[in-house]
């Protein structure tokens, strides 16, 4: 199947399930091509070709719905698959709710985001790039002493998401990464840690070189970690965690929690949730963003920007059509989720962060996921640094970071300058006071 | 291995597009046909994958899914190539197997070796299809009876979401060494989530099992335990306060509560972080890395489990692998690839989510024994300490030795007694210091329910684990009480 006939292949579904007395229907269809290149130990680990392609149906009959996906996208396997949805929502409930989305909501106004960017290089050239990451970590430190390896990554899909209303969109998307894992020892222990690099246009990649320099530097700052005793302590976020609290918040505040009563942050829009200088907005139409579209997963017309939280209150849920009705409001569409969500700051460096905080936690790796989005109750596995005097003392790690969810966000105190630009949350470092730590 | 199989797996994968045994042979040459080739295969899979979900007492939702495909590798020493291709027609599989072979300069043509297919591998589950099995009227039946179950135990009970799922999978896997070995695997899980209110309080409580059997294994009795399990985990949870923080003793239940051994010692184990040397248990094999109450294994041959597979993703048979017995490191999980770089037996841990990812080593029950204590002995030799029953996920930093493991439902011990529960929490620990730390092991193992699902690199696959109730005299609670 060529990317000319995925629109095609669109259409012939959305007739297929008319001729099926279908009232409604939606597809969405990816091909996609790439590779992944690992190097270790200097030398080529793996070389990984992908080939994707995906058709997904869902349908809406009598306000009852079904849905059914394939890689086979010939006729007769888009006509099975087909069938298939048509006989799920033969068994499911009716909810008046379900159905596509308004027809007058339909973006009309193709917009070209710049997601696609092609990266000529060849295997050799992409292994000589992993090479180069992983020497430059292993060459940064003595303490460096082993490798999980570097790795290259690109991939490039084609995307046609069309519904019955008439709507059709066709879209390329590229996203490329070099990513660095190494081991450090001193005699007491390993440690590992990583970075990476990922963005739409290959030109834009940090070099292999810093990447691997920074995997290196953040592994040997972990060595000779301990445990610290359990206290109660201002905690600082660094940029590359911070964007998981922005998560927690943005999962609470989904249509679907919502209508369950499934979240911490039912009946809260209009209310203060985070303090006053904050602002949580998405950018939908960010050139080259990591999740940017003109359209929502169900062809509604996105914003060019709208604030989710402004001044601290939160301004509405995140909301696609079913769940809109659901609560009867209007959808924002956000059918897929948040595109490209950016937080304000405070103003401060890291440096200043450190400063003001005085004595506390840095946060840099978190692990496990133990959140109750249902009462807000947050307790994590962490590592990172204690701080002194604003300084960095030793790493710390085998310790928890607890609070409540709702405390938490009441309890920042600021938000750095310091953007990570690596995934769709632009967000800085994050200081919350009063945090429970667990140790020794 | 069973006949059967082998007719299910070529109808089903070789007959539609017409490839033969030569067609393989073809395409067996073109992946060895490179200098020093190690090892290739080929892992022809097609998967049907059915689910229904309900909320406010209907069921909502329904999907079905169909994938298929082949998945091509070629090992030459430490180097691995791997391609696949959606498309079953020789053509499609040539041009992938094309990008494979490039991995290396061409070699000498390889000796075209006798196709061999295991015999007395005995299938640990039946070759139903799942989704075949049930008329979708009666499995939308199973999630409403599900709901009712929820909301007929207790008037708290505020939302039910239950969730049905079923998995039919047929593999045929073509090897270098020239073995051809299919399987049929079977694979059905039902979940049930609620929430309850109690003057303005919300709380959660979710259960659900299943494994590699028919949608018959969900009759009433096991739809209205797991709805009541779920209703009364959260009831428990309105009630709890908040958790205590630091280092204490802790005492886990029998049964889920061994992710403790998936996270503190089960991935540390894997052959593929051994052979590199990455692992907090690299180079200690017969070393005490446990107390020596603690004999743990990894079993794939228990019929019927969730984590068991008659044969695993590269055609080896799966076994029942001490990996700690008494406290002393006997061994790792192997796959083909690592095992044969450390000069080890493979043990028939490779396993990958499908023909489009790497087959790599994992888990698959993971257990320990049992030990001698009566579990209420082992709550009432706990002065001050926590008592936890269940969990939702875990991780571990495998170098550092780093896990954790968050709580669901868990009580304070004081005096030797189960007293208020407790919020969740994280509980974190060092695996090879924790698990020398358990004190006690109680006689009651247990395997758990069935739900377990094992991320690593982006590739998950459905796992288990078990274990007696069990006394730790040292881990980290993290609560929020200090």
């Amino acid at each position: 199947m060529s990317e000319l006939n995925l629109a095609k292949a669109a259409e012939f579904a959305i007739d297929y399930a008319k001729k099926k007395g279908i009232d409604q229907s939606e597809v969405s269809l990816h091909l996609g091509t790439g590779i992944s290149i690992a190097a270790r130990q200097q030398e080529l680990e793996t070389v990984e070709k992908h080939n994707d392609a995906q058709f997904v149906i869902s349908l809406y009959k009598d306000h009852k719905t079904g849905s059914a996906s394939s890689a086979d996208m010939s006729e007769q396997g888009i006509r099975n698959t087909v069938d298939a949805a048509i006989s799920i929502a033969t068994y499911t409930g009716a909810d008046p709710c379900f159905g596509l989305a308004d027809a007058d909501r339909m973006a009309t106004q193709k917009k070209d985001l710049e997601l696609y960017h092609a990266w000529n290089a060849d295997e050799a050239e992409m292994l000589g790039i992993a090479m180069r990451c992983e020497q430059a970590a292993l060459e940064s430190s003595d303490l460096i002493t082993n490798s999980e390896g570097a790795s290259v990554n690109s991939y490039s899909g084609s995307d046609v998401y069309a519904n019955s209303h008439g709507f059709l969109s066709q879209s390329r998307a590229s996203q490329h990464s070099i990513s660095c894992s190494v081991i450090g020892s001193n005699g007491d222990g390993m440690q590992r840690d990583y970075w990476y690099h990922s963005s739409r246009n290959a030109a834009t990649l940090d070099s292999p070189e810093e990447i691997g320099l920074v995997a290196a530097k953040r592994t040997v700052a972990r060595l000779g970690s301990r445990q610290i005793p359990s206290c109660q302590a201002t905690v600082m976020y660094d940029s590359a965690t911070a964007k998981s609290l922005i998560s927690h918040l943005i999962g609470a505040i989904k249509g679907g929690a919502i209508y369950k009563k499934a979240s911490f942050m039912l009946d809260k829009v209009g209310q203060e949730v985070v303090p006053g200088f904050m602002t949580i907005a998405e950018n939908p139409h960010k050139l080259g963003g990591f999740n940017s579209a003109w359209h929502d997963g169900e062809g509604v017309v996105t914003p060019d920007y709208r604030a989710i939280v402004d001044g601290g209150r939160l301004q509405s849920y995140i909301l696609g059509s079913y769940t809109a009705r659901k609560l009867g409001l209007e959808s924002t569409a956000n059918a897929g989720g948040v595109r490209n969500l950016s937080v304000s700051n405070t103003g401060q460096t890291t440096e200043q962060l450190l400063s003001d905080m005085g004595t506390g936690l840095l946060v840099t790796e978190l692990i496990g996921s133990g959140i109750n989005m249902v009462t807000g109750d947050y307790s994590r596995g962490a590592a990172g640094f204690w701080v002194e005097n604003g300084e960095i003392q030793y790493p710390v790690e085998e310790i928890t970071v607890a609070g409540n969810l709702i405390d938490m966000y009441r309890n920042i105190v600021a938000i750095g300058d310091d953007y990570d630009n690596r995934s769709s949350t632009e967000c800085g470092s994050i200081v919350i006071e009063n945090m429970t730590i667990a140790g020794s | 291995m069973n006949q059967q199989h082998l007719t299910i797996a070529q109808a089903t994968l070789l007959e539609p597009t017409g490839l033969s045994a030569e067609h393989l042979n073809q395409l067996m040459q073109k992946l060895t046909n490179v200098n020093g080739s190690d090892f290739a295969d080929l892992y022809f899979q097609y998967s049907k994958n059915e689910s229904w979900s309900l909320d406010e007492g209907q069921v909502k939702t329904g999907s079905f899914n169909i994938d298929q495909g082949v998945g091509l590798r070629s090992i030459v020493g430490e180097k691995t190539a791997f391609a696949y291709s959606e498309d079953l027609n020789l053509s499609a599989i040539l041009t992938a197997a094309d990008v494979v072979s490039a991995i290396g300069r061409q070699g000498q043509d390889v000796q075209a070796k006798n196709i061999w297919r295991p015999q007395g591998i005995k299938p640990l589950y039946s070759e139903l299809d799942p989704i075949a099995s049930l008329d979708d009227a009666s499995k939308v039946a199973i999630l409403e009876q599900a709901d009712r179950a929820a909301r007929d135990s207790d008037p708290r009970v505020k939302e039910v979401m239950a969730s049905l799922s079923g998995v039919y999978e047929v593999v045929l896997i073509v090897t270098s060494d020239g073995r051809q070995v299919p399987d049929v695997r079977p694979l059905v899980r039902l979940s049930v989530s609620v929430i309850v209110e109690q003057n303005g309080k919300r709380e959660r409580g979710s259960s659900g099992g299943g494994g590699r059997f028919g949608f018959d294994y969900f009759d009433s009795s096991m739809i209205e335990h797991y709805s009541n399990e779920a209703v009364r985990q959260a009831l428990v949870n309105l009630e709890a306060v908040d958790s205590p923080a630091g280092t204490m003793e802790v005492v886990l239940g029998n049964g889920w509560p061994g992710i403790l051994l998936h996270e503190a010692v089960g991935h540390g184990l894997e052959g593929d972080f051994n052979r590199k040397g990455t692992s907090a248990f690299s180079g200690r094999i017969g070393e005490k890395v446990a107390s020596e109450l603690c004999t743990i294994v990894d079993d794939g041959t228990i019929a019927d489990r969730r984590g068991s597979l008659s044969v695993d993703d590269e055609g080896n048979q799966t076994q029942n692998t001490v990996l700690i017995e008494k406290g002393i490191l006997k061994g790792y999980m192997q796959d083909e690839h690592n095992a044969r770089l450390m000069g080890m037996n493979v043990t028939g841990n490779g396993r990958r989510e499908s023909f489009a990812h790497l087959p790599m080593p994992r888990m698959t029950n993971t257990y320990m024994h049992a030990g001698e204590h009566d579990p209420e002995e082992i709550i009432k030799s706990v002065k001050k300490g926590l008592y936890a029953v269940n969990f939702g996920g875990g991780q571990v930093d495998i170098t550092s030795g780093k896990f954790v493991f968050s709580s669901s439902e868990a009580y304070l011990i004081e005096d030797g007694k189960i007293t208020a529960p407790v919020k969740g929490a994280t509980l974190i620990g060092n695996g090879p210091e924790a698990m020398q730390t358990i004190s006690m092991v109680g006689n009651d193992m247990s395997l758990d329910p069935g739900v377990g699902v094992c991320g690593k690199d982006g590739q998950s696959v459905p796992v288990g684990v078990g274990q007696p109730t069990l006394k730790m005299d040292a881990l980290t609670v993290g609560g929020v009480q200090l």
